[in-house]
């Protein structure tokens, strides 16, 4: 398939105490091993099983992933801001590929 | 002309072939809803499996939003929101989603931190036909809390 492209939406810049929306989307199929060919053969599973969201290498916010979550998988949480830093957001596939994606905020 | 129903009549005057098409209708009530509860066991056991011998309260604390109906089971929103402070000493550990009817029951499960601010998190779920979609969450203090949520589903969301 095409090389999977994920996709974030959190703010540049926050308060401090404040709490922030994030949003995140990653192109996947997301192919359940529930489907079957046109031959009838089951279509192997593959999806992301496992989505990590850190701030400065401490966990946010984690999901483990079912084939029931849909095709491009999207998720939005929240973090409370306490300092300035990096988000790194990392997605793992049944393949054995890890996405990932990192990003600054400031806080004023 | 014999009527087909068993309106109007009463048990005395019940013919050989009505009591037969009722006894029928009878077996076919009890057999229908049986695929339909091993289905709802394995999401059971799911939820058994996350307690782990602890027990999930309705209690309000946990809030699931679902369409009430969604046309493509392919792509149901689903948030789910715990009422929690969110402080290093109470706040919302995991929350699980599983959909009791479909092939398997399980969705996603979210884990939360203390960093985390709000418990509230949001996804796109499919769902293979009109069932419950069930949170169920973990909190610091080991309490477990839950909340059910029915969603009718137009077209199912498994493919062929």
């Amino acid at each position: 398939m095409a090389k999977s492209k994920p996709r974030v939406k959190a703010p540049k810049k926050a308060d401090k105490g404040e709490v922030i929306a994030i949003k995140t989307l990653i192109s996947h199929k997301m192919e359940s091993g529930q489907r079957k060919d046109k031959k009838g053969d089951l279509i192997p599973r593959q999806i992301i099983n496992r989505f990590t969201a850190k701030f400065n290498g401490e966990s946010v916010f984690e999901v483990d992933i079912e084939p029931a979550i849909s095709a491009n998988p999207y998720l939005q949480f929240n973090m409370r801001v306490e300092e300035a830093g990096e988000f790194e957001f990392i997605w793992e596939d049944d393949d054995g590929s890890v996405y990932t994606k990192k990003q600054k905020l400031d806080v004023t | 002309m014999k009527a087909l129903g068993l309106k109007g009549k009463t048990m005395e005057d019940m013919t050989r072939r009505d009591a037969l098409a009722f006894a029928a209708g009878l077996v076919a009530i009890t057999v229908l809803p049986l695929p339909v509860l091993a289905a709802e066991e394995t999401a059971m056991d799911e939820i058994n499996k996350f307690v782990g011998g602890g027990e999930a309260a309705e209690s309000g604390r946990v809030t699931l939003e679902t369409p009430e109906i969604a046309e493509n089971g392919n792509t149901v929103p689903l948030t789910v929101m715990v009422d929690s402070p969110m402080t290093a000493d109470d706040y919302v550990k995991r929350v699980l989603i599983v959909a009791d009817a479909n092939p398997r029951p399980g969705v996603a499960t979210f884990h939360f931190s203390p960093k985390s601010g709000v418990a509230e998190a949001s996804t796109r779920m499919r769902l293979a036909r009109t069932q419950n979609v069930i949170a169920v969450a973990e909190l610091s203090d080991g309490s477990f809390h839950m909340a059910k949520s029915m969603v009718k589903v137009t077209i199912g969301g498994c493919g062929g």
